[in-house]
């Protein structure tokens, strides 16, 4: 075992790189969730997006467009969960947990050409001088654009529910939603948008995993990231940068049993492999006695009749 | 303008007809999908349902039907109950594979021995590896309040790694030639699980997969424990005040569900699939989510559930070697029938309305 191989500098910067999948796909639940709406269909949403970013990215020659697909995929495939939830009134649970598994075998059977394709690569964005500071510059300044995207959403969607009149409505809506209807908001049509925007987050996280952590297209390959996203909501009590700050540890563990499995260590490969599921428990363990942050109408069917 | 009206009781005629309306509806557009890769969908959907039941080679694929069926029906009858009372387990795939784990460790250990307490031995230390697994989330539940969906779900995947570490290190055989998996049990007698009668597909795990159901007719429509379940899922409240206990119902309903689960995986490792390797589960755990739906929770309809998409995995099969059709074909064909029952369920307890609605 040799540890010294595993440079901190380096294992920092993959660390931001690593969450960003997990990040983008909590943030958009956090949206969906505050909503009032409880969406298990992350996991499906993300594949999806994985191998429809990865087949306009193969065939446009671009990323960049790879990634608009993966949102378009995530949105497309989330408009079948707001049929269900919103249209027929199904129950969300079962819903979602229909979309993951639909999502798995359609993903599976658009991706069947594009096994062992090399999509085209994104590079770093030039970040000028800032990228050349020591240790700062390639821990926070040489990445890709989409994780300084995914920042930017997390930014977005927290000014967006703290100070915006569009957040108060959809937090009063997830809180709850008679009442809401009663002040007269369209609590169907603001959940539909707001299930749409999980749905398109999760795409690209999916097309991150595709496009540029692994990159190519392998069957099942988001491997439960989409429902480790789902347990990251919960441990951030639904605030915003509790999410960041949740994605960057599970991201820091990825990569740290990562450069373990390289630096051959003596636990065995698949034990390494294990822990970043192992710890999603823990923390929910030791997270889960404080639910009073809830959404107040989490997961409950509307239906304005009476 | 179309409206829904919430009916004052759930109707029983719809209830039973949205599963079949699924069903055609499923066939119709999976047909359509069929076409769009290309193939004749009248062709696919006859392949798929008439073939392995009245086609030539029918006497062949009827037994798989039971094969693939018993799986199906043990998983999903667990998860029913829970379903019931509003608790998801959905990481039976992963209290599958730790039965499945625990059953051949069991025989392994006393390999090369025949003896006749072999077989019931793995019988019980396999519904005890599904049982202790689905514990996890239940205890996890009942002590902390975290939320069981995402805990079994997290178990399935540290289920598989712990699968692949067993086929690559201790269970591995050491008569292998280096390649990993375990002993066949298949060539173990007092492991084998072997056909009751040869020819039929009756194996043990079918004739438990049987007594499940009727276990489970008895205890939800006879039996306290089964109102309890029942009342917990429709009227949480009502079940608190009539003195239910929720924390013994989150026990029971995970507990049963992983040892049934559990017991699945066991049949199948000293069956049909005969030895522990790296990709040994196949995603029954996932499917029989639903089956479970697709029966209504209920027993019978789990019986009949299980059957169908027993025929469509094995249809399936056969699509895939007659006439080419991606095997992801088909689970989006399974995906399909889950979501046109959720969408259709909507008629259970709504009526349609047409008209200019009133306004409030």
């Amino acid at each position: 075992m040799d540890l010294s191989v595993i440079n901190p500098i380096l294992l920092l910067a993959a660390l931001m790189s690593a969450a960003t999948p997990i990040l983008l796909a909590a943030t958009g639940e956090l949206v969906v969730e505050r909503a009032g709406v409880l969406n298990l269909g992350v996991e499906g949403m993300m594949i999806v997006g994985a191998i429809a970013g990865f087949i306009v990215a193969v065939n446009t020659g671009s990323p960049a467009l790879g990634f608009i697909g993966a949102a378009a995929g995530g949105a497309v495939l989330s408009l079948l969960f707001v049929f269900l939830t919103q249209v027929a009134l199904a129950n969300q649970v079962a819903s979602g947990l229909g979309l993951t598994l639909f999502g798995l075998g359609l993903s599976a059977l658009m991706g069947q050409s594009y096994v062992g394709v090399k999509p085209p690569r994104m590079g770093d964005l030039n970040l000028g001088p800032l990228s050349d500071i020591p240790v700062l510059g390639p821990i926070l300044f040489s990445h890709d654009a989409m994780v300084y995207i995914g920042l930017l959403i997390v930014a977005g969607v927290w000014t967006t529910l703290k100070y915006t009149r569009a957040g108060l409505v959809l937090r009063a809506v997830g809180e709850n939603h008679d009442a809401a209807h009663a002040l007269g908001y369209k609590v169907k049509r603001i959940r539909a948008l707001a299930i749409l925007f999980g749905g398109a987050c999760a795409g690209m996280g999916g097309a991150y995993i595709s496009l540029i952590r692994v990159p190519q297209w392998t069957e099942g390959m988001t491997a439960g990231v989409g429902w480790i996203a789902l347990a990251l909501v919960v441990f951030a009590s639904w605030k915003p940068w509790r999410v960041l700050l949740g994605a960057y540890l599970f991201g820091g563990i990825t990569q740290l049993q990562l450069n373990l499995q390289g630096a051959g260590v003596a636990i065995p490969v698949e034990y390494l492999a294990m822990s970043p599921y192992i710890v999603t428990i823990i923390v929910l363990v030791t997270l889960s006695a404080d639910k009073s942050r809830a959404p107040g109408s989490l997961g409950r069917i509307f239906h304005a009749s009476h | 303008m179309m409206r829904l009206e919430k009916r004052p009781q759930p109707s029983r005629a719809m209830a039973l007809a949205t599963p079949l309306l699924a069903v055609l509806a499923t066939m119709v557009f999976g047909g359509l999908l069929f076409a769009v890769l290309g193939e004749d969908p009248v062709q696919s959907i006859l392949t798929i349902f008439w073939q392995p039941l009245f086609g030539e080679f029918a006497f062949y694929y009827r037994p798989q039907l039971l094969v693939k069926g018993a799986p199906l029906v043990l998983i999903a009858m667990g998860l029913a109950l829970g379903f019931r009372a509003g608790i998801w387990n959905i990481g039976a795939e992963g209290q599958y594979i730790m039965g499945a784990i625990f059953g051949a460790a069991a025989a392994l250990v006393f390999y090369p021995l025949e003896a006749w307490w072999i077989f019931p031995l793995m019988v019980i230390c396999g519904g005890l590896g599904g049982f202790l697994w689905a514990m996890i989330p239940g205890l996890l539940k009942v002590k902390f309040g975290t939320n069981e969906i995402l805990v079994s779900l997290m178990l399935v995947y540290v289920a598989e790694q712990f699968l692949s570490s067993m086929s690559l290190g201790l269970l591995k055989n050491p008569e292998g030639y280096g390649f990993p998996g375990s002993r066949n049990l298949q060539q173990y007698a007092s492991a084998h699980n072997a056909e009751i009668v040869s020819g039929t597909g009756m194996h043990w795990g079918v004739v438990a997969a049987f007594i499940a159901v009727i276990f489970a007719y008895v205890l939800l429509t006879r039996h306290r424990l089964g109102f309890a379940i029942r009342v917990t899922g429709e009227a949480p409240r009502a079940a608190k005040f009539g003195g239910v206990n929720p924390a013994r119902l989150v026990l029971f309903c995970l507990g049963t569900s992983g040892l049934l689960a559990g017991l699945a995986g066991m049949f199948e490792v000293a069956g049909p699939a005969g030895q522990i390797t790296i990709d040994f589960n196949v995603g029954y755990g996932f499917t029989a989510i639903i089956v479970a739906f697709l029966g209504r929770l209920h027993p019978v309809g789990i019986l009949l559930a299980g059957g169908l998409m027993a025929l469509t995995y094995i249809g399936g099969d056969i699509a895939q070697s007659q006439l080419g059709l991606p095997a992801a074909a088909i689970q989006v064909f399974q995906g399909m029938l889950l979501f046109f029952l959720l969408a259709l369920d909507v008629l259970t307890n709504y009526r349609l309305r047409f008209g200019a609605a009133e306004v409030a």
